[in-house]
Formats: structure tokens, sequence, C-alpha cells
């Protein structure tokens, strides 16, 4: 039996490289300084997904809830492989903490139903929180299978799971469908294949056509829809309207958590003892502890 | 808010029955936000033969416990989990619940608080009670949750002022275990469960569950080391200096995404938090979510090849060398002097 498999993925700022200008004088981040990319762990889950489509036969979907910009993360989606990519998009979603996120993840989800697995990296690098993931199941009322490091079987309706637990591992059987989110170590994300970028290079979502026909008159959007559906290059996008959803429970006003206060870190330069790093300046240090009672 | 008192919760986890150091961590922290709130601190605990250990929580200030012991909640398994610390929280809407920011504590919170529609915030490096200002509403008595957020460039205080239950995740470590001298005379409150056929949509096929051989917490002199160690045979000198020196290994959120060590010998807001008596940090920058984890320290020798690390701030012994130079001088020093 072949499966049918949606990956939710997420383009995030990179947080390991931010420099000097991201951060405002006052402490807070200029986003739009940040350099983007794909969340390393989605990118892993996308790969873990396609490898049990190669496998099992099947299609892989994409789906990511974001910005404009995150049009750029659904192509390297098509240049890996998935079949086909979903944009969820609305000024409305703006603001979101994770339930609110999961609640418009699982409203999408179920517009593209039927499934048989849910992937997702356990969590993002910008928030580290892994909550999506569990949250967008719940809401679904489907079963979840945690940081997964192997899918070792699938037969039928039984899929068989390996999970990395606190001291060891876990092997899980779950009944499909059911959510799986995924470790760094599950797998290695496959390069781009240059057949995909020279095919979906031009692939646009519904937002990046409508920024195409503002800029030029020219040009229609419906037209533009249609010309780039017929050539399979389209991207769907999902809004507010095209879900059915209670607009409260989404974006900043659905979200429970508020940030408060933000404090920038001072790196500032404490008091210590400078330690030539020399033979001697090692003995003086040995000394040093020893009078500490550390040594000796 | 109703006139009823104030509830902390924490959810107890345990392994094989033995119960996980987080949990008591944080009751000794939740007993003083119960405080703070003139509340009551309740444990929840889910499991199996489950009375002894529901009686070790009264140590910790606990004067409830909820339990579910039942045989087929002897291992944690996400939906039966869930679904009974949710009714349960659905029914008595306590103002806090706590949780371990374990394997275990981060599969079921974001499910609980997906189901009662909570705030919940992970990680967290600080907690506190305090009446806080938002967006010009007062609100009393909230739960300042404070943790360092966007690559550790930023601390955020996160609240959530208009959710009946405010729930957050903690590392092991990062609170402090403070057993009472007399424990309070605390009562048991059975809790049923009715097994349901929707509980089996994941059933345990198989464990592996070793007993972990690293306790860094309980180590009076780790040497740490860094991405600036440069790769992974570097990193395997940080093993003969703590050999040398009697200490354990550990290492930074870089190292170990970087393969230099495994996760269990992490410090940091995402790792373990330690105080030993001498931190060595080795070719460590010094992210905040890393000095988050170590700062506490009693002493600290920061080894690194670049005067602006971050690192040096926190330190009380500063070396500006490479380390591969520095660290086989210090073996031969420490030798010479003490051997």
């Amino acid at each position: 039996m072949s499966y049918h498999s949606i990956v939710m993925v997420k383009q995030v700022p990179d947080t390991a490289n931010i420099s000097g200008q991201v951060m405002k004088p006052d402490g807070t981040v200029n986003r739009s300084k940040l350099p983007t990319i794909f969340n390393p762990e989605d990118k892993v889950a996308l790969e873990l997904a396609l490898q049990f489509r190669d496998r099992f036969g099947g299609t892989v979907r994409v789906l990511t809830m974001g910005p404009l910009k995150a049009s750029d993360l659904l192509r390297d989606c098509l240049y890996m492989g998935a079949d086909e990519a979903i944009l969820v998009s609305d000024r409305k979603f703006a603001g979101a903490d994770t339930l609110a996120t999961s609640y418009v993840l699982s409203e999408a989800l179920r517009k593209l139903a039927p499934y048989d697995i849910i992937f997702a990296g356990r969590q993002a690098i910008d928030g580290d929180t892994a909550q999506v993931g569990p949250q967008t199941a719940e809401k679904l009322g489907l079963p979840q299978i945690t940081y997964a490091e192997a899918i070792i079987e699938a037969r039928g309706r039984q899929i068989t799971v390996k999970r990395k637990v606190d001291q060891g591992f876990e092997v899980l059987e779950g009944t499909l469908p059911l959510l799986i989110t995924v470790i760094k170590d599950a797998a290695t994300p496959r390069p781009f294949r240059a057949k995909r970028v020279m095919a979906y290079k031009n692939a646009h979502t519904l937002l990046e056509l409508e920024k195409m026909a503002e800029a030029n008159s020219l040009l229609y959007v419906d037209q533009l829809k249609d010309e780039y559906v017929s050539k399979g290059l389209f991207i769907p996008t999902l809004t507010a309207d095209d879900l059915d959803i209670d607009v409260e429970r989404c974006g900043l006003s659905g979200s429970p958590t508020k940030v408060h206060k933000i404090e920038s870190v001072i790196l500032g330069g404490g008091a210590h003892e400078t330690i030539p790093a020399t033979k001697d300046g090692m003995y003086a240090l040995i000394d040093r502890l020893m009078e500490d009672h550390i040594f000796g | 808010m109703s006139d009823k008192q104030q509830e902390v919760w924490v959810f107890i986890e345990q392994r094989e029955g033995k119960p996980a150091d987080v949990s008591f961590e944080l009751l000794s922290k939740g007993r003083k936000l119960a405080e703070s709130l003139s509340g009551t601190l309740k444990a929840v605990l889910i499991g199996h033969d489950m009375q002894e250990l529901a009686a070790e929580t009264f140590r910790y200030g606990a004067t409830e416990v909820l339990l579910a012991d039942h045989p087929e909640l002897k291992h944690y398994n996400t939906l039966p989990y869930s679904r009974i610390l949710s009714g349960l929280v659905d029914q008595h809407q306590p103002r806090i619940v706590l949780f371990g920011g374990s394997f275990i504590g981060r599969d079921l919170a974001p499910r609980v608080a997906s189901h009662t529609r909570s705030g919940l915030t992970a990680d967290c490096t600080d907690l506190q009670i305090s009446d806080v200002t938002y967006l010009r509403k007062d609100y009393s008595q909230l739960l300042l949750q404070i943790r360092p957020a966007f690559g550790g460039n930023i601390i955020a205080t996160i609240i959530c002022p208009d959710s009946p239950v405010q729930m957050a995740t903690v590392r092991e470590g990062v609170m402090e275990k403070a057993p009472l001298a007399q424990p309070v005379e605390g009562r048991i409150i059975q809790v049923p469960y009715s097994p349901d056929e929707v509980d089996h949509l994941v059933r345990i096929i198989d464990r592996h569950h070793e007993e972990s051989k690293v306790n860094l917490k309980a180590a009076p002199i780790i040497v740490s080391g860094g991405y600036g160690m440069g790769n992974f045979q570097n990193f395997q000198i940080l093993y003969e200096l703590a050999r040398v020196i009697g200490g354990e290994v550990a290492g930074t959120r870089a190292a170990v995404d970087a393969g230099f060590i495994d996760h269990p010998r992490q410090v940091g807001q995402t790792g373990v938090t330690v105080r030993p008596k001498l931190y060595i940090a080795c070719g460590i920058s010094g992210a905040i979510q890393h000095r988050a984890g170590m700062s506490d320290s009693n002493k600290i020798i920061a080894i690194n090849d670049d005067p602006d690390a971050p690192i040096f701030g926190v330190c009380h012994y500063g070396i500006v060398g490479d380390v591969m130079q520095v660290i086989p001088m210090l073996i031969d020093a420490y030798k010479h002097k003490l051997k």
C-alpha cells in the first residue's frame, strides 16, 4: 500500500549567525536584517518523508505558514522532491504563538485531508519549543510520536517507529493516521536535484503572482494564476477566508502567551583574573585553585 | 478569578518507577510560587504502584497528590497520560502547571496545553510571580516565565495574562532541589483511570533504557568544550584533562550539534544546568544559553583564543590562548604540583 504524507516546514531566522546589525540599540530584533534558512529539523523531516515515499510509494506534500518570503522555502522543498507545496498565509495569522500556530496549521491540514502521516521537525531553531507538532496532533485528535529517529516498518495501517528518549530509545507501533516529529539524526537531507531546480525555479505562490500583477498593469492575477496552474508551477495559498476558522483564535489575539519584556543581553567584561597562557601561568593557576580549596 | 485557592501543580515524571530529579526541583520551586500566591502546591503522578513515590512529594511540600495508578499506566505513553492530565486540568483549573523539560515533559505539556488552550512557555530559566500592567490593564499575580530567546541575544519575559492556566517547562538542574526538614502532612487522592481503546493507538513494543552513566549535576569539577575545540579529535583532550584532575566532561550545544559530544552531556538552557566547584570552559564563546547553565559555578576558568569572547565576562580566571596548547600545559602543571 502507498501512503500520503504531509510535512510541516518552517522558514526560520538563522539564529546561529546573528550579526550586530540585527540587534537594534533598544535590544529588539530587526527581523528584516535576519538571514532566513530552512529549519534544519524540518528539512530532515522532509527527507524522512521522501525516503518513506521511495520505500512504500505514495505522495509527499509540504505545508508552511509564513509570509510571502516563505515561498522560497516551498521552492526548496520542490527542489528536494516534494510533490506539492502549500503556503498558508494571512496577516491575521501574524504574531502567533505555538497554540495559535497549531490551530491554523490544524485547520489547513483538515482541508488537505486525507493523509496518513504528518511529519514535522522536532523543533524550530528560533524558539526551540518543540510544541507545534504535539499541539497540532492534539487539535486533529491524532496520536503522536515525537523524537523519531527512524521508521522501521509500515504494514497496512500500522507503522513502527524508533524514537529517542532521555536514556535510550523506544520502539513504538502506531495506527495511522498519526503525526511524527523528527530529530536531526534521523536522516541526511538530499541535495537539490538540478532537474527539479530547473523545473520549479519559476514556481510561484499566489502572493507572488499578486505582487507581479501589482507591479505590471498589463498582468492580471487571475490570468497569471491560470497560466501557472496549467504549467504546473502554481503554489496554492490558503488564507483565512479559505479555512474554516475562528479568527479570534489566530495570530496575536489567539496567542495566550505574550512577550511582556525583552532585555538585550549585555555581554560585559566582568572582573576576572587574567592568567598568561604560559607554563608559569598554569603553575600560578594551580596555586590559586589550591588556595580556593578546589585542588589539593 | 474565583475565590478558590490558587493551585500550583507539578507533573511528577517517573521512569521504571523512579522519580525524575527535575520533578523534585520543580516541587521546590513550585512551593515558593505557591507561597507567593498564598495558594497550595499539588503533585500529579501517573504510573503503577506509585504509593511510595507519591508520599515522597510530601518532603518537597506537596500537600496533595493526584494519583492515577493502574497497571496500564506503568510506562509513559502520550495518549493516556495526556488524556488524564487534560481532564484534571479541565476539572480543577490550577493556576500554574509545571513540567520537566525532558522527553516526557516536552511530549506531554504541549498536548495538555493545546487541549486546555493554556499558555505554555518552554525551557524557562526563571519563574516569578508578579503583578503586571500589560496593554494598560492591570493583572495581579501573573507567572513571569523568563527565558533566553532568539539565539540567546535577548532575554524574554513571557506572560499569559488572559489564560486561566499558565504552563511552563523547565530543564533539569535549573531550579534547586530543596527538601523540607520535616515532610508535610499531605494526602493522596486517587484519580480513576478507565482504559480507552484510543489509548492504544500507539503501543510500546520495545524499550531500551540505560541507567545514565553521567551525572553532571553531581560532578565537583566539569571540563567543558565548545565549538572552538575545532574538531572531534581535539575535543578528546578534554577527557584527558578531566581524568587527571578528576572531573566530568561536558559540552555546549554547538559542540553537541557538531558531533563532538552527546546531548546528555550538554550544559545550558536546552541541556543541564550545573553548579560545580570548578568549571573549565574550553573553546566556549559563552552564549547566554550556555551561561544560563553554568554561571552559578563556584569558580570558572575560561580558555579561549578570542579575548573578546563573552565567556570572559563570567569567568574568574581567564586565559587567552589556543586551547590545544594551554590544556597540555595545564595538565603538566597539575601533575607537577599535585602528584
